[in-house]
């Protein structure tokens, strides 16, 4: 590896400043002349017919804008993968909150008030809420079978195992819906021109979603659409596909009008009209050698992808090709489906179905250990996958990873060996007692996962993503890409690539803002692909640059920024600009068949353990996790405290999905969409995040970066349910686990009237 | 949510802001946080939740740290507020507002300055504070990207960088 002057430097975040003197413009901070604020009337049932739809007498309402799907000039759907999601509800509705009527006005106070003077009758029909409901199939909401899509991985004979097995292992694991909970909600301004057509600025991750999606909807060309990020607070998969729909509402009403709107949604709505991640049931058989080595086994995963099928295949995708986890696998049969059910769409949410199927491979493991006999550490490490091996997928690992060296240093760094044994002792000779004179039980945990980088299979082929970069008279150079920030450093990672492919000043590089009228289509800002996908573009354009000005004879191979500088003013002085373009090409060779889901899978996996120390108060029932260690092999680490904030970040919220965060469903809506009663971890809530970084694979992306953003996502939950059963000595099969979920388990257990008064 | 259309009277009130007296015509029970970003521009201040859970919208009131979604307007009549515009110096950050720069304590950056008003308040009350200490200094005010961690080290690191 080459020195490197920028890549691997924790330079300054390139729109810090403005973020930190409240400078920084999101959606809310800007408005239009002239502009009217827009808002949804939504269903209040979650399956039904529209009846009537009756405006009361209180307001004028020749004073509204209003829009009914009639009013759609295309095609009435949210064009993603498939279109079946329609914008607005014609005729009948399909899940609580489903969008049927939008409302514009000048004063967004009398707006308010006029939602709720709306009426809609509705006659009601049966709906379906859970996976069991959508898979018996008493009413069918969707297709023929309430099926979305199935997927199915086969590797080796698995049906030949199971006779020859020592041990076979079987479990259920089921995991809940989590909000992004983002702290910007979801919102867009649309304008639109007779000449120049629709203009959109939103909070959003993917402006070429959005352009796509309003082309359809708006019956437009292509360039009679524009999609211009804002500023974004957040996102995690949240503002992947929905802004589509709100950025389409805001639309309609913007033609009808013809006058910009403005639609913000406050909390409540944002929460429950909008999506998460999706529910999940995982089934696990697997059958071991004598010495707990894995021989093959079945995996049944499902997901509730709500009412609609919006992203649900990929997310399936994506959660049954970590289905496995680290491990060896010679026979596998991995079955994948998502179901429909009457509630709103559930979408990208971080990790994309990886973190469910990982909770359930990585306590299923901890279970596999107790039968076989031997510790969760031995019982991982006589199954980690390592080089020259094949995955689930039959994907050759070819890098040099090493986990069973990454498990010891994890255990070293959480001192595990110690604390376990210690904690064993007191948990059965003299637990401490906590503040309310309870004992409190505490208890080790680990997770081992993985999580591949970039679209599946042939994603990013279809992609076939375009980054530019443009030097400029002034010896500045900017990136030109439709990937965003949103809080993960894209503009400073992407810089610094471009500034060391360019031997440049990192002040010399700034990115454009991604207005799909100035920038190509780098592809969405989704999945882990950022810094390595995109990064690998924006270092081949920029190396681009420097060839052109080479070639030319006006620039040697070695030069200061002075000289670059004058060679950029030469160069657009004669041709007028000075631009490189790069496309994503798939590397030779590389083999995937998209019927049998087989082959590479990923360009490259990032690796992770981590181990969760929790503590159970058994007067409380709350479980705390008191000490954490993330440790993960993510290739080069092109900004170590970027990828450090990544880690804690996608940490926190993987404590959040384990420990405090319950979406609580009545008939499909969700019952406490607000911060109140949704609990996300505070500061007082987490305990230090120790992150921890071994860089031993270095085959992809610029300077050798893999993909980060998703990884943390995948290991917390597992890691703090196999603590909390080891403090415990219960079984816990799902998360989240709030302290009435542990008592009950508890109670089930037979435990709690030892403990619950401290008596006895 | 305060309704302000119900309340049909707007009166003039005077609001010391950053320093900068201003007058304004609002509804006297219009909640803070709108007059601040939409009356005043001042739009560094931001809504994350509307029900005083989230701290995004924290400004300081003379010297005391408050949610501006939950006070009506005319109670910070007559005081001082701090908002986040009114920290740098010019081009000149404070010290926490380039500690949170360098330490990574901004991701999204949308609950940035009520973080960066909170960790003011904190400081301003215990110069020299514990990491317990910043833990429950800043537990109003919510951060989905960071898991607080490296707000920690810019805490710590501008309680460093100050004389006391």
């Amino acid at each position: 590896m080459p020195e490197t002057h920028i890549i691997g430097k924790s330079v300054p975040r390139k729109e810090g400043r403005d973020k930190v003197t409240g400078a920084a413009r999101y959606i809310d901070d800007m408005s239009l002349p002239g502009m009217l604020y827009g808002a949804t009337v939504r269903s209040q049932i979650p399956r039904g017919v529209i009846k009537k739809i009756s405006f009361g007498s209180q307001f004028d309402w020749s004073e509204f804008v209003i829009v009914t799907a009639n009013d759609i000039p295309g095609k009435n759907c949210i064009a993603l993968i498939g279109d079946d999601q329609p914008c607005l509800a014609e005729g009948k509705v399909n899940h609580p909150e489903e969008p049927i009527l939008l409302l514009a006005h000048a004063d967004r106070h009398v707006l308010r008030k006029a939602i709720d003077a709306v009426a809609i009758e509705y006659e009601p029909m049966p709906a379906i809420f859970t996976i069991d409901e959508s898979e018996r199939c008493s009413q069918v909401i969707w297709g023929t079978d309430n099926v979305f899509k199935t997927f199915l991985i086969a590797k080796g004979d698995v049906d030949s195992v199971w006779e020859n097995a020592s041990y076979i292992v079987e479990g259920e694991y089921t995991t809940g819906a989590q909000e992004q909970l983002y702290i910007e909600n979801n919102g867009v301004i649309a304008s639109f021109d007779r000449e120049l057509g629709i203009t959109v600025w939103g909070s959003l991750q993917c402006p070429y979603y959005v352009h796509k999606a309003l082309m359809a909807l708006c019956n437009l060309p292509a360039e009679k659409v524009r999609v211009v990020q804002a500023e974004t607070g957040g996102a995690f998969g949240g503002k992947e596909d929905y802004p589509s729909m709100i950025a389409g509402h805001a639309s309609l009403l913007a033609m009808k009008s013809g006058r910009p709107v403005k639609i913000v949604y406050d909390r409540l709505e944002d929460m429950t009209a909008t999506t998460k991640r999706h529910p999940s049931r995982t089934h696990h058989r697997t059958a071991l050698s004598k010495e707990g080595e894995i021989l093959g086994g079945e995996i049944n995963f499902t997901i509730d992808g709500g009412a609609y099928a919006t992203l649900s295949s990929v997310v399936l995708s994506r959660g049954i090709i970590h289905a496995g986890g680290p491990y060896y696998w010679p026979n596998v049969r991995i079955r994948g489906k998502a179901v429909a059910t009457n509630a709103p769409p559930h979408g990208a949410f971080r990790g994309f179905g990886a973190p469910q199927s990982l909770f359930a491979m990585e306590r299923h493991m901890d279970r596999i250990a107790q039968v076989v006999g031997l510790s969760p550490a031995e019982i991982r490490r006589r199954n980690f996958l390592k080089p020259g091996q094949t995955t689930t997928t039959e994907q050759t690992i070819r890098e040099e990873i090493d986990l069973g060296k990454l498990l010891d240093r994890a255990l070293e760094l959480s001192d595990y060996p110690a604390k376990k044994a210690r904690f064993a002792r007191q948990n059965d000779t003299g637990p401490v007692n906590g503040p309310i004179g309870g004992p409190i039980k505490r208890g080790m945990g680990i997770a081992a996962f993985l999580h591949g980088a970039g679209f599946t299979g042939s994603g990013e082929r279809y992609l076939a993503s375009v980054v530019g970069v443009e030097g400029c008279a002034d010896g500045t150079v900017r990136i030109l890409v439709s990937s965003t920030e949103f809080g993960q450093g894209t503009n400073t990672v992407l810089c610094q690539i471009a500034a060391e492919a360019l031997d440049l000043p990192y002040d010399y590089v700034a990115i454009a803002q991604a207005d799909t009228n100035q920038v190509p289509n780098s592809g969405p800002t989704v999945a882990s692909r950022t810094a390595m996908v995109v990064g690998t573009l924006v270092r081949s354009a920029a190396i681009g640059i420097r060839q052109t000005l080479t070639g030319a004879g006006s620039l040697t191979d070695s030069y200061s920024p002075e000289e670059f500088r004058a060679a950029c003013r030469l160069h657009i002085a004669k041709r007028g600009e000075l631009r490189s373009y790069a496309r994503y090409e798939a590397p030779e060779g590389v083999f995937w068949d998209d019927e049998k889901y087989r082959g590479e899978a990923y360009a490259t996996f990032a690796w992770a353990i981590y181990v969760a120390e929790v503590a159970v108060d058994l007067s409380t029932y709350s479980a705390r996790v008191e000490d954490f260690v993330a440790l993960q092999e993510v290739g080069k680490v092109l900004h170590p405290i970027l990828a450090k904030g990544q880690i804690a970040g996608g940490v926190a919220q993987g404590i959040g999905f384990a420990l405090y965060e319950k979406v609580v469903w009545q008939n499909g809506r969700m019952q406490n969409g607000q911060m109140t009663n949704y609990i996300m971890p505070t500061s007082a809530d987490l305990p230090q995040i120790r992150v921890f970084f071994e860089e031993m694979g270095k085959l992809h992306g610029a300077y050798g970066a893999k993909g980060i953003g998703e990884l943390p996502m995948d290991g917390p939950a597992p890691a703090i349910v196999n603590a909390i059963e080891d403090a415990l000595g219960t079984r816990f099969d799902t998360v989240p686990l709030l302290p009435e979920d542990i008592f009950e388990a508890v109670c089930a257990d037979g435990m709690a009237d030892r403990t619950i008064d401290g008596k006895r | 949510m305060t309704n302000t259309s119900e309340n049909r009277v707007k009166c003039e009130l005077a609001l010391t802001v950053n320093g900068k007296t201003e007058t304004v015509r609002v509804y006297p029970m219009e909640r803070l946080l709108d007059v601040l970003r939409q009356e005043l521009g001042l739009t560094g201040t931001k809504e994350g939740c509307g029900e005083g859970e989230c701290g995004s919208c924290a400004v300081l009131m003379s010297g005391k740290l408050i949610n501006s979604c939950l006070v009506p307007v005319l109670q910070a009549a007559g005081a001082n507020l701090t908002t986040i515009e009114g920290l740098a110096q010019g081009p000149q950050l404070s010290a926490l507002q380039a500690a949170f720069l360098e330490c990574g304590g901004a991701q999204c950056g949308i609950c940035t300055p009520g973080m960066i008003l909170a960790s003011c308040h904190l400081l301003d009350k215990k110069p020299k504070p514990t990491l317990d200490d910043i833990r429950e200094g800043l537990s109003g005010n919510l951060c989905r990207c960071t898991g607080y961690m490296q707000i920690f080290d810019a805490v710590m690191e501008a309680a460093r960088r100050s004389p006391a």
